[in-house]
């Protein structure tokens, strides 16, 4: 009971991992609260509820919710670069319009039937994991999903595009005297995070067979708190003797100093595991939010971050 | 050559704050000429090279470069052949990065941001020699993350980074003000180096009178938005910092 509990617990973490992503590249990249999230997120389990009940392939629906999640990030950004609005109200807008576009995509609330294969029923998948159970195939096929995307986050970090967005969240003046707009390359930002939280929202569909309009709320706060925990952690590590310990060893300093996507990864397992702890401990399902908005203060206090970059963003 | 002809600024336009700075200002500067500029506080100084530079807006005239106006471009337009030094050294630096991704970020200057790699293994012993030459043992600190070295040696790279690609022209906005006596030194003979031996076309704005009478082929002074001294060729040659000082104060006192 209690290591299904666990697994369970560790696949939604994983999961949650990829929305995280996204506010990583948002607010921790280029220090832009995206209250947009919140509207992305169950944009694209909309879109996945949509097209698997028409029976469309598993797999594909990936690709498509990732770009209506880009969309939205593309409306964002232009609503904040082009006309010029501040960034909170920017995501707010966004975020309202969605609740909106999302039941006018899904109609209403939506149950993909048991029937219809999800990624973790697919074909290839059972071939693979077909021996495991539900539980344990769901553990293994988002990990494998989460591992992929991290690596071609880190892969992107290192390129002349990562390497300009990572520049604008540090110096914008510094980009603009590169002769590069910083509105541009925060507009990809945009585009990129909000691709990463639609794809979050999209396995999330994928593992409850549901897609509700409500499931949105709160989600940049968790998302917040997995990224605020996770590289609260990492700075703790790579200050301890053991990192020191390693960056010494040629081989082994790759460990020393973890990226900050699997500090993200971390942050998200944790935050996932102390709302379940709450919940078992006795508090209703009706609570979560409040465990949730809970944590995340504790958290703020903890890190020493108080949010002062979300109230000057 | 550029131009800055007949340009009015004027700061809170229309309030009870509402300040003229410039009315009907004009410079022209030459091309390679290196000119430092003085003055006190709010005389326009800053204001001059943010009006050149696009930071800041004007309300009438034309600033020109080849003859072609430039007033309707971008500021990040406008430094496609224009560097930047600033006053505060990590303003030219970003100091999450680790000075290969800083100086990468700067040598891919003109060149698309696309998905190929950022840091180009094989420039490395480029940028080594680079900062050899700056003589402050940077050399072996390529993973080291620029936020952690000292204020002069991120301007010294501040300095190569805005300096690293071709360009014409290169504005220095107070770019020792914050360093030591010593370290100021050692950045404003980089400052002279790099720009005889690109031949740029620069603009150094400095509160240091002996850095203004010593280098540069012109001095400039500044005074509540009109030029109150300017000297060039021989005439600079023979300006001395007393020179300087003596008009300095009496401008500072009327």
């Amino acid at each position: 009971m209690l290591t299904e509990l666990l697994i369970s617990t560790l696949t939604q973490g994983l999961i949650y991992a990829l929305i995280s992503f996204g506010v990583y590249i948002t607010y921790s990249i280029l220090d832009f609260p995206d209250l947009g999230v919140d509207g992305t997120f169950p944009l694209g389990a909309a879109v996945t509820a949509v097209l698997l009940t028409n029976g469309v392939n598993a797999w594909l629906t990936l690709p498509l919710a990732m770009s209506a999640g880009a969309a939205a990030g593309f409306f964002t950004g232009v609503v904040h670069v082009k006309l010029g609005v501040r960034n909170l109200l920017a995501g707010i807008i966004t975020m309202t319009a969605l609740f909106s576009i999302n039941l006018q995509i899904a109609g209403s609330n939506l149950t993909v039937p048991r029937d219809i294969d999800t990624i973790f029923t697919s074909g290839p998948v059972m071939a693979v994991f077909g021996n495991m159970n539900t539980m344990g195939r769901k553990l293994v096929v988002s990990l494998v999903v989460v591992i992929v995307v991290k690596l071609a986050l880190d892969a992107y970090f290192r390129t002349k595009s990562g390497l300009l967005l990572r520049a604008v969240g540090n110096n914008p003046g510094l980009v603009t005297t590169l002769a590069k707009d910083c509105g541009s390359v925060k507009l990809l930002g945009l585009v990129v995070s909000n691709a990463l939280v639609a794809l979050g929202g999209c396995i999330v569909c994928h593992e409850q067979r549901s897609f509700s309009a409500t499931m949105g709320t709160g989600q940049l706060v968790y998302g917040l708190a997995a990224v605020i925990i996770g590289i609260s952690i990492l700075n703790f590590y790579a200050a301890s003797p053991a990192a020191r310990a390693l960056r010494n060893r040629k081989a082994l300093r790759w460990l020393a100093v973890p990226a900050g996507t699997t500090a993200v990864i971390f942050g998200s397992i944790l935050y996932k595991l102390c709302v379940q702890a709450a919940l078992s401990a006795g508090l209703p399902a009706n609570m979560m939010k409040l465990i949730t908005a809970a944590l995340f203060l504790l958290v703020l206090v903890l890190s020493g971050r108080k949010g002062e970059a979300i109230i000057h963003a | 050559m550029l131009e800055v002809e007949k340009i009015t600024k004027i700061y809170n336009p229309g309030t009870v704050m509402e300040q003229k700075l410039f009315q009907d200002f004009s410079l022209v500067v030459e091309e390679g000429q290196f000119i430092a500029i003085v003055g006190g506080n709010g005389s326009g100084k800053t204001s001059l090279l943010n009006i050149i530079c696009g930071t800041i807006p004007i309300e009438s005239g034309d600033v020109r470069i080849d003859g072609e106006s430039i007033v309707k471009r971008k500021d990040y337009q406008r430094y496609a052949n224009m560097g930047r030094v600033y006053q505060d050294p990590s303003a030219g630096v970003c100091p999450d990065l680790t000075m290969l991704e800083n100086l990468s970020l700067a040598d891919n200057k003109g060149k698309p941001f696309n998905l190929t790699r950022a840091v180009n293994r094989s420039r490395i012993k480029f940028y080594q020699e680079q900062l050899q030459a700056l003589g402050l043992g940077l050399e072996d600190k390529m993973d080291v993350k620029m936020g952690s070295l000292s204020g002069g040696q991120r301007q010294a790279v501040s300095l190569l980074m805005a300096s690293m690609t071709p360009l014409r022209f290169l504005i220095l906005d107070e770019h020792t003000a914050a360093l030591d006596p010593k370290t100021a030194e050692v950045i404003m003979v980089l400052t002279n180096k790099i720009i005889r031996e690109k031949g740029l076309t620069a603009m150094m704005v400095t509160h240091n009178l002996r850095h203004a009478a010593e280098y540069g082929d012109r001095i400039l002074m500044m005074h509540q938005g009109t030029i109150v001294l300017d000297r060039s060729g021989e005439e600079k040659k023979k300006t001395s910092m007393e020179d300087i000082l003596l008009m300095f104060n009496r401008i500072s006192t009327q």
